[in-house]
């Protein structure tokens, strides 16, 4: 790998504040989304500090290579931007496209300043360069790990998807759990059904765990926080569908679930319609002759 | 391979935010400064709830049982994940007997107690350090 | 210094907490809620917090008190509108607000204390949902 050459790390030692403001009014004019979300002030400093962490970086007159120690520092800035950037939705590029923006303001300066000598110029383009593209397709890598982490969250939400919370009648919900509930799940069903309440104005839930093969401590305080947090909430929760081995196990862990429980849902319909003051009625059907 | 330099985090802040601790008007800020902080870092607006609760909870004992006291601000970050670290200091009374004020149901002359066991419930990581006669310190750090 | 509205609404008193309280003007509510019950013989408080994104246990603290008092003038203590990342927060902070009966909102709050003081629902003024 080539060293760096000497008139780049001169030209920008130099020139910092006057590459600052090249580069913010630059993208001022061309960037408008990056300047819309971060405002005058923080696109400011996102291009100060990276400016100085690159004049750094160059002042330890390192080797071309972004991978070496000198610029650790300016590697952790476009991974901070990088991961900032994630969060904020923008695309893979658009970090990239930022590091590769600082090009404009640098070689504008460069050409005024090596004007007198192109092999130097070049060179220190090159050299430039080579830290700047390899910069950006840092930025991408960093993004890509970000966005599975973000990913990874989606999924948990989707799991809620799965979840469905049925309006059964007026202000009675119905959620029926199916399968194992782990921690993760838990949470996230807790969650949606506390907004669903919100949603169709519930006065009683009916949480169903006939397809709930085993609960463990864990599950079961969840279960304790939701109703806990449901009736917080002015609703009213009926468990149904307890099996024989789930109601052992509770009471073998020593758990006090406070709250009505029916063995099947009918039953707990039946209840919820009562202590809502409404009635099924059966009307005849007619028949056309 | 050696990091050299700095660590910074979001926001180009090289030292913590503090906030002074010192009326029921300063618990108030602390309230709207993590919910600032806690947004900026895209919490979701349940963690968001429970950071900026737990810091009203122990706020209000810097105040009430610390007689005032300071709270430093902080992004951290810890293997690409991004978060916020509180600490709340004071040099007043301290507590006696820390384990006691961690369980729940310990009550004071309020008849309320500290807060504390339900605060920790709401952070990812909470340490508290308190001498009689010293102060007390609680650091309370949830990630995004 | 902001104050928090108190409404007469049929035979409730409402209170709406939009804002984040301080103490000074926690304990005033707690002062003027207690005037108003004895002046105007209300049979209930409905507290609306479905503008609170943060509840504490100072807050938590602020409604026993009121509840409290209410009961003691004969009148019943509705909380409406608590939104679902409170709910979850309280629960996890253990601030159980015993004895405080919860409602959905102001309309629900409203039947229920009607319905304890048995009157029908034809007669309950219905407010903006």
């Amino acid at each position: 790998m080539n060293a760096t050459e000497p008139r780049l790390r001169d030209t920008v030692l130099q020139n910092e504040p006057r590459l600052v403001d090249l580069w913010v009014d630059g993208l001022a004019r061309s960037n408008l989304q990056r300047f819309g979300h971060l405002g005058a002030n923080g696109l400011r400093q996102q291009c100060l500090r990276f400016v100085d962490e690159f004049t750094s970086a160059l002042e330890q007159e390192p080797r071309a290579n972004i991978h070496e120690p000198e610029f650790d520092n300016l590697r952790d800035i476009v991974e901070e931007i990088s991961r900032l950037d994630a969060t904020q939705g923008f695309s893979p590029s658009d970090t990239a496209l930022f590091v590769y923006s600082f090009k404009e303001p640098l070689f504008a300066v460069l050409k005024e300043e090596l004007a007198g000598s192109s092999e130097e110029l070049i060179s220190a383009v090159k050299s430039a360069s080579r830290i700047l593209d390899r910069l950006g397709l840092y930025a991408t890598e960093i993004y890509q790990k970000s966005r599975e982490d973000i990913i990874q969250r989606q999924a948990q939400e989707l799991i809620e998807l799965s979840t469905p919370v049925v309006q059964l009648w007026d202000k009675i919900l119905v959620i029926p759990i199916i399968g194992t509930l782990d921690s993760e799940r838990a949470q996230t069903v807790m969650e949606s059904l506390l907004d669903r309440i919100v949603e169709f104005r519930a006065e009683i839930v009916i949480i169903d765990i006939t397809g709930v093969p085993t609960v463990d401590t864990l599950v079961a305080q969840h279960l304790v926080k939701t109703i806990s947090a449901a009736r917080l909430m002015g609703a009213d929760c009926i468990l149904s569908g307890i099996r024989p081995q789930i109601a052992q196990t509770i009471v073998h862990l020593g758990l006090q679930i406070d709250v009505t429980s029916k063995a099947t849902m009918a039953d707990a319909f039946a209840l919820a319609l009562r202590r809502t003051g409404q009635k099924m009625q059966r009307t005849p059907v007619r028949r056309e002759s | 391979m050696q990091r050299r330099g700095k660590r910074r985090t979001p926001f180009n802040v090289a030292r913590p935010d503090r906030f002074q601790i010192r009326s029921a008007e300063d618990v108030r800020r602390v309230r709207q400064e993590v919910q600032v902080r806690a947004m900026k870092l895209g919490f979701r607006a349940v963690d968001q709830t429970k950071l900026v609760t737990a810091a009203s909870e122990i706020a209000r004992n810097t105040l009430d049982h610390g007689q005032g006291g300071t709270v430093d601000m902080e992004f951290v970050e810890r293997n690409g994940q991004f978060g916020i670290s509180l600490t709340f200091e004071d040099r007043g009374p301290g507590i006696a007997d820390i384990a006691e004020a961690m369980e729940d149901g310990f009550t004071t002359s309020t008849g309320f107690g500290l807060g504390l066991p339900g605060a920790k419930r709401l952070v990812h990581e909470f340490r508290i350090q308190s001498e009689t006669g010293r102060g007390t310190k609680v650091v309370l750090v949830r990630w995004s | 210094m902001e104050e928090i509205p108190i409404i007469k609404l049929g035979r409730s008193l409402l209170v709406s907490i939009q804002i984040d309280m301080h103490d000074r003007l926690a304990v005033a509510l707690e002062d003027e809620l207690s005037e108003k019950l004895v002046e105007t013989g209300a049979k209930g408080v409905i507290i609306d917090i479905s503008g609170l994104d943060v509840v504490d246990s100072f807050v938590g603290r602020t409604l026993a008190n009121i509840a409290g008092t209410a009961r003691v003038l004969d009148a019943q203590t509705v909380v409406v509108g608590m939104r679902p990342q409170v709910a979850i927060t309280l629960v996890e902070l253990g601030l159980t607000l015993p004895g405080i009966k919860t409602a959905l909102d102001v309309e629900r709050g409203l039947a229920i204390v009607n319905a304890t003081q048995g009157e029908t629902a034809d007669t309950i003024q219905r407010g903006p949902s």
